[in-house]
Order: structure tokens, then C-alpha cells, then sequence
């Protein structure tokens, strides 16, 4: 089953693991999965409308959805999907 | 013209003279550069000492804020003895004393789109070290608009990303990220922490690449993210590629002079203090707190993580972590008066807005925290 590896700042909504197994044959799927497992992390990925928010990058190997085929890219056993998030560091964002 | 060094510099850097892909005339070539670097905090003390230390001519230095105790865990450009000083003067000391032969330019104000270019504009490189969306979408805005290339990183707890942002030559900043988070999704710094090595250890790969980039060696990282966990000691690269519908970088891009960018983060950049606050209303001040619990019931909900009692918390309060909050409102009975507090009033103001938009109407906001708390009622508790 594809990897998923969470980013420290979305760990919270995923009981701390780093790295969730996830089933699903494309991105969708995958994410349709990963918020079944952590209903919370659901607003951190999603809009109102179900899409994908903008600020949500997913690279599956070292490539961006964005550059393949979003969330229709189709996904292997054993593949390793990383999460990137928008981190601005610092004091001021709340 | 590269300018000459002279004998006393000669034998300052002479482990760069020594390297061939540095050389005499690379050292030169930092000699006569310049680099702007915004912030003079966690990333920007590494970044700073080392661009100094190397011989970058010229370095300008962005930062408005003052020195204080809670920055030393990280921010080792400054020190005990400077705090209270302003940001850029403790930084210029420091970095006059390791290399009195650079130019250090100060300015001591905010990085904004009324100051950003003319700043900006006389540099070689721009590196980010800010502390918040507003200045890093501005920050990369300005190095678009003016061709420069902008070196960029971020931190939070122990996740580290660096890439050089170089729209001439790759993907900008907003190719990545086109536009922010909504406020109050991602926690920052001063709400999540931060492991002090790591802007150390992120903000010397920021200086690595800016040398690179300046004295046109390597591989600098243009189209690509460098992705580090210290927890893991994991280093992950992914490639970016130009967004064709960037909107300040793409062919088509409708951003052609800077906007408000508080406005577009929807989060001031500017104030120092992180103090959430849920408007007029659904506030409740600390001593109006302590007067009220005096004659009322009220409940107290902590929404801290639980490692955060450890250093203060409140009698009486219930804790439910902000992350766990829209899973356990059964817990709560929306007919009782409720006070929700944090460290700062940052994360209390998010649950509050989670609570009222599941119906609660009979709930308040902590303003400031546990920290006013343990600055204006409890003297005996700690402040963090």
C-alpha cells in the first residue's frame, strides 16, 4: 500500500505519526483514505467546495501532482507520497 | 572591476583562496557583492554571520524588533547583553567584530510595499528569513519584479525546507504556495516552538546557497525543494517546476506591482505580539477573569497540548488540545459559560470559532492567554 508522510504541523490531526499507510490506487483515493482515518485533517486539505486547497502540495517520488495528473495521478503499492506545507516560521501568523 | 584584496585580507580568507572553485577572484567576486537579508532572527543570525564571515562586501539587514530573552534559544547573532537593544544594532556588532572589512547597511523598520524595492533594489541577493506569509509572498514579489534571485527558507519544530527561488531562471515562491494558508490553519513558531539548532542548521544551508548562487558555482537549488526533518535526519528533494498560471511569474501574470499582502494573507505581518483576540464581544480580559470566576461558575477549556500544563496551567481547567477540539464537543454543554484560553490567545480564538460555528453562543475568549494571566493576576506562574 502507498505511503503517506505527514509534515510536523499536520501531525496533530494524524496522533503524532509521521507516516500513514494508505489504500487507494490514485491520489483521491488516497486522500478519500487518509481523511476517512483523520477526519480532522480534512479542513487542512480541502475547501467548502471538496477541492483540493491551493496551498496543499503532494509529490508523489519527486514530482508534483500539479505537473502530472493532480489528483487523477495514479498511485503504486509501496510508492511514498509526501505532503509539503506552507510553513512561514516565526511569531506572527495567528 | 572585481576590487582588489588587500594583504590583510589575503591572509583572512585564505581557506577560500585555497579552494579552486573559489579562488583569488572568487573572493573577489564576494567581495563586490551585496545581499539583503530580511529578518535577523532565527535564520537570519547564521545567514548573516556566515555571508559576513565569508566576505560578501556588502550585507543590509531587515528588522524592526527588539532583542529578547525568549530569541537567545535560537538566535545567536544576539546575546544576553543585548537585550532590549534593537535587532539590527546587537547583529551589526557582532558582525563588525567578525569582519570589520564589510559594509553593514541597517534598516530598521518593517519590510513593507512602500519601503521593499527602493531597499531591495541595490542588492545581488535577496535571502528570506521572515517570520510570516504577508513578508514572504512580499519578499518574493520584489525579487521577481527586480530579477533577483531570493533564497529561501522556512522552519517549524523540526522541519526545515530551502530552496533558491529565481523566476529568470525557475519557479517562484508562489509556483509553489500561490496563495496562503487561511489564517490560523498552519500554527506558528511561537505557538508550535521551534528546535533552536535548526534555523542553525537551515539557515547555513540558506547562506550555502546565496554563496553559490554569487560566486556562480554548483548546482544552486533553482527548481528544487530541499525538505529536512532533524527528528528523522532526513534530507528530501522534490523538483519544482514554473507554475504556467503564476500569477507574478507566469506568462500571463496579472500581479504587476506590489499589493497589500497583509490584506491578501489576511493576517497583519507587523505586530509584535501574537496576542489572539476574537473581536469585540467574545473577549474576556484576565482581570475580568479573575473577577468573575470569584462570584461565577464558568468553565475553563485549555486548548494547549498537554506538554504545555507542565509549565503553567490554570485550577480547574479542563484541556482539550485545539487538534482534538471538533472530535470532543459532546464533552461540552453549550448551556454553561465558557472561557477558552491558550498560551497567547491565538489558538483559543480558533476554538472559539469552531465552537460558535457548532452553535455555542455562551463562550469567551481568553485575550492573551495564560501569559497575561501569569503577567497581570498570578505573578507566581511563568511566563513562556
Amino acid at each position: 500500500m502507498p505511503v503517506l508522510r505527514i509534515p510536523t504541523p499536520l501531525r496533530a490531526y494524524t496522533d503524532g505519526k509521521s507516516e500513514v499507510t494508505v489504500s487507494g490506487s490514485n491520489i483521491a483515493d488516497v486522500l478519500a483514505d487518509l481523511t476517512a482515518k483523520y477526519p480532522a485533517l480534512k479542513p487542512h486539505l480541502f475547501n467548502e467546495g471538496g477541492d483540493l486547497r491551493p496551498f496543499v502540495n503532494l509529490f508523489v517520488g519527486e514530482s508534483n501532482i500539479k505537473d502530472l495528473q493532480g489528483v487523477d495521478t495514479p498511485i503504486k503499492d509501496g510508492e511514498r507520497i509526501m505532503l509539503i506545507p506552507s510553513i512561514a516560521g516565526g511569531a506572527h501568523v495567528a | 572591476m572585481l576590487p582588489e584584496l588587500s594583504r590583510d585580507e589575503i591572509l583572512r580568507y585564505s581557506r577560500h583562496l585555497l579552494i579552486p572553485e573559489v579562488g583569488l577572484e572568487g573572493q573577489r567576486k564576494l567581495k563586490n557583492s551585496s545581499a539583503l537579508i530580511i529578518g535577523t532572527g532565527g535564520l537570519g543570525s547564521p545567514v548573516s554571520l556566515y555571508l559576513a564571515a565569508a566576505g560578501i562586501g556588502r550585507i543590509g539587514l531587515v528588522d524592526y524588533d527588539v532583542v529578547d530573552s525568549s530569541n537567545l534559544q535560537r538566535q545567536v547573532i544576539h546575546g544576553t547583553s543585548t537585550v532590549g537593544k534593537l535587532k539590527v544594532e546587537s547583529a551589526r556588532e557582532k558582525l563588525l567584530d567578525l569582519n570589520p572589512d564589510i559594509q553593514v547597511e541597517l534598516y530598521n523598520e518593517p519590510y513593507t510595499s512602500e519601503n521593499a524595492l527602493r531597499i531591495a533594489k541595490d542588492y545581488d541577493i535577496i535571502l528570506d528569513g521572515t517570520d510570516n506569509f504577508p513578508t514572504r509572498y512580499l519578499t518574493n514579489d520584489v525579487a521577481v519584479f527586480l530579477g533577483k534571485p531570493n533564497v529561501y527558507a522556512s522552519i517549524y519544530r523540526f522541519d526545515g525546507q530551502v530552496s533558491v527561488f529565481y523566476a529568470k531562471e525557475g519557479p517562484c515562491y508562489r509556483c509553489l504556495f500561490p496563495e496562503p494558508p487561511p489564517p490560523g490553519l498552519v500554527p506558528s513558531c511561537a505557538e508550535g516552538g521551534v528546535l533552536g539548532v535548526l534555523p542553525g542548521t537551515i539557515g547555513t544551508l540558506q547562506a550555502t546557497e546565496a554563496l553559490k548562487v554569487l560566486l556562480g558555482i554548483g548546482e544552486p537549488l533553482i527548481g528544487k525543494l530541499l525538505l529536512y526533518n532533524a527528528l528523522d535526519m532526513s534530507f528530501d528533494f522534490v523538483k519544482l517546476k514554473k507554475n504556467p498560471n503564476c500569477r507574478v511569474c507566469g506568462p500571463n501574470a496579472d500581479i504587476k506591482e506590489l499589493i497589500d499582502y497583509e490584506e491578501f494573507c489576511g493576517v497583519p505581518s507587523h505586530d509584535h505580539e501574537d496576542e489572539g483576540s476574537a473581536g469585540a464581544g467574545w473577549d474576556i480580559t484576565v482581570t475580568e477573569l479573575a473577577e468573575r470566576v470569584k462570584t461565577n461558575h464558568l468553565k475553563l477549556i485549555d486548548v494547549r497540548e498537554p506538554h504545555e500544563l507542565e509549565i503553567s496551567r490554570l485550577p480547574n481547567a479542563t484541556n482539550i488540545p485545539l487538534g482534538q477540539l471538533a472530535a470532543r464537543l459532546s464533552e461540552l454543554d453549550s448551556a454553561e459559560d465558557m472561557v477558552l484560553f491558550c498560551k497567547s490567545g491565538a489558538r483559543s480564538t480558533r476554538a472559539l470559532e469552531l465552537l460558535t460555528s457548532a452553535g455555542f453562543k455562551k463562550v469567551k475568549n481568553l485575550k492573551g492567554g495564560i501569559n497575561a494571566w501569569a503577567k497581570e493576576v498570578d505573578k507566581n506562574l511563568p511566563v513562556y
